[in-house]
């Protein structure tokens, strides 16, 4: 066409009428769960558009890892999701165990796989409590609270640390259990599934609950896959897929535990599927305890794991291998490997490069929350305001880990 | 099955259990600590604050072999080190800042001489940041005052290192 369109804009003034204003949810809203800035495009009380934005905790993990010797890059693990620390430095031990192909002892991969669970239990137990907080529930919180408070109890006996535990190491754990723990722990896995079950009465049935969050921002299995949900919102859709299931590392092919899946893939739904995980996951911590048995946590080759301090003190052998650990870590040969676990938030991988020196190349990490956040607007779109922080609650976001 | 539903719904039911549930709760003993007085335990491998220790001669243990500053993940560990008159090894400086650590225990693991360690205390707050930059006069001081502590923490936690 020779003559060309003028666009209308530029012939004559047209003038729009839209009755809609964009609010800033967070970064300061405390059901923003940390410093989610969502920007919402309102029609009144309903969300026309919901527009996350993100980056606002970036610390530039993946980058400081390349500069840092294996080991040292653990404890930024723990920092990436807060509040489920363990289970992310599973996911990086087991990436350099793969490299190195190396294996952890029997009694290390119980003690991990158990300790993942308890992980699991920390991490629902903080998303449902405060999840019921954001939508006006005051009393689980306050409740689940006191529980997590005798798990990071666990934490800091095994580790020393209540939350950032810098515990599991390529090839085992860093140090034992202490005597007397798994008793405690025991004890502990006999008398919860008694707490899930008042907690459960405080909302399972509950009329103003149940308003607040069933069918509300709703995904059917496909949209699920679509948005590349895992974990609990892709099982509450009603996509059987488990990591631990599918792909089972440690000593997860081992336990016996069943994976609760959702119909409706409503809000409802992913609270109901993280309280049966729970209960699954006491299972497991049973099983473990049951099936472990005394022995080396950590592979027994001075490689890659410090000797004792006895005989560090004692032979120059030893003394040397610590030295070399400690300084210049270990060396991984050439290759790549995506591995991933299922974290409490869905699937956890870590994405390593390893060019044959002792610090990786590239440490590319997949997020969990970051797939359910981008999801946001379509979930959140036509609902009101006060769903879209039930929404924010039932995702399970952790600031962390979607920034690194 | 209609009418149930109905009866359920008329009479709270839920509300009821859940209260009855609260207020057992209520009546419980408290899960709540008067804090600066009471203290929840803490485990023999508690990461709190620093100490350099000394040997019960009253000598240094650091012999300055700058595996800490190695191994500290946040670079927050700087060592310095000259021969003393008597010819050892020894730090001339050895600071620690304390906000750019991250508590994660490797300095202590990677002591061969176990003279540096975290201790603890978790107490140590302060209201200037300046405060926090710690040299080797101020974890010497941590150390002298914590030793009895300290030294068994390690003795507690030998059998598993």
């Amino acid at each position: 066409m020779s003559q060309t369109a003028v666009p209308e804009e530029t012939s004559g003034r047209r003038t729009v009428e839209i009755d809609s204003h964009a609010i800033n949810f967070g970064p300061q809203h405390p059901a923003a769960h940390g410093v989610l800035r969502l920007v919402l495009e309102m029609d009144g009380e309903v969300v026309e558009r919901a527009d996350p934005h993100v980056g606002l905790l970036h610390r530039g993990t993946e980058k400081l890892i390349e500069y840092k010797t294996y080991m040292q890059a653990m404890p930024y693990f723990d920092r990436l999701d807060y509040v489920s620390p363990m289970c992310q430095e599973h996911a990086f031990a087991l990436a350099i165990e793969k490299l190195l192909q190396i294996e952890a002892p029997e009694r290390g991969q119980w003690i991990r796989t158990m300790f993942a669970e308890i992980t699991r239990v920390l991490n629902h137990l903080l998303n449902v409590t405060t999840y019921a907080l954001d939508v006006g529930a005051l009393t689980p919180p306050l409740w689940g609270f006191e529980e997590r408070e005798v798990l990071m109890e666990f934490y800091e006996a095994a580790s020393g640390a209540r939350l950032h535990s810098n515990y599991f190491r390529a090839g085992g754990v860093s140090r034992d259990l202490p005597a007397g723990l798994e008793e405690r722990i025991a004890e502990w896995a006999e008398r919860f599934p008694k707490f899930i079950d008042d907690l459960e009465g405080l909302l399972t049935q509950n009329r103003i609950w149940k308003q607040r969050t069933v069918d509300i921002g709703r995904v059917d299995a496909e949209a699920a896959l679509a948005w590349g949900f895992s974990g609990p919102p892709l099982r509450a859709s009603g996509v059987p897929w488990d990591l631990r299931r599918a792909q089972p590392y440690d000593k997860y092919p081992l336990v016996e535990f069943d994976v609760p899946v959702g119909r409706n893939g409503d809000c409802y739904d992913r609270y109901i599927v993280r309280i049966v995980e729970m209960r699954e996951s006491v299972r497991i911590i049973k099983q473990c305890l049951a099936a472990m048995k005394p022995g080396p946590v950590k592979i027994q080759d001075r490689k890659f794991t410090p000797p004792r301090r006895q005989e560090m003190k004692r032979s120059m052998e030893a003394l040397i291998h610590h030295f070399k650990l400690y300084t210049e870590g270990y060396h991984v040969p050439a290759g790549t490997t995506y591995t991933v676990v299922e974290s409490p938030k869905g699937e956890f991988g870590v994405y390593l490069v390893a060019d044959g020196t002792n610090r990786p190349y590239r440490c590319k990490i997949r997020p969990t929350g970051f797939a359910h956040l981008q999801a946001m607007e379509f979930m959140a779109k036509r609902h009101m305001l006060a769903d879209a922080v039930a929404i924010i609650g039932s995702l399970d976001l952790v600031f962390g880990e979607i920034d690194r | 099955m209609r009418l149930d539903k109905a009866a359920k719904a008329a009479f709270l039911k839920e509300f009821v259990e859940a209260f009855v549930l609260s207020m057992r709760y209520f009546f419980r003993p408290k899960a709540t600590i008067n804090y600066p007085f009471e203290k929840n335990p803490i485990s023999p491998r508690f990461r709190g604050e620093h100490a350099l220790r000394r040997y019960p001669n009253g000598e240094e243990r650091c012999i300055a072999c700058k595996l800490c500053e190695a191994v500290c993940p946040a670079l927050a560990i700087t060592i310095e080190a000259e021969p003393r008159e008597d010819g050892s090894r020894r730090t001339t400086r050895y600071d620690i800042d304390m906000t750019k650590c991250i508590y994660c225990g490797l300095c202590e693991e990677a002591c061969p001489v176990d003279a540096i360690v975290e201790g603890p205390n978790f107490e140590f707050s302060t209201e200037t940041r300046e405060e926090l930059l710690y040299d080797k006069e101020k974890l010497l001081a941590n150390g002298d005052r914590w030793e009895p502590e300290l030294a068994k923490r390690l003795e507690l936690d030998a059998p598993y290192r």
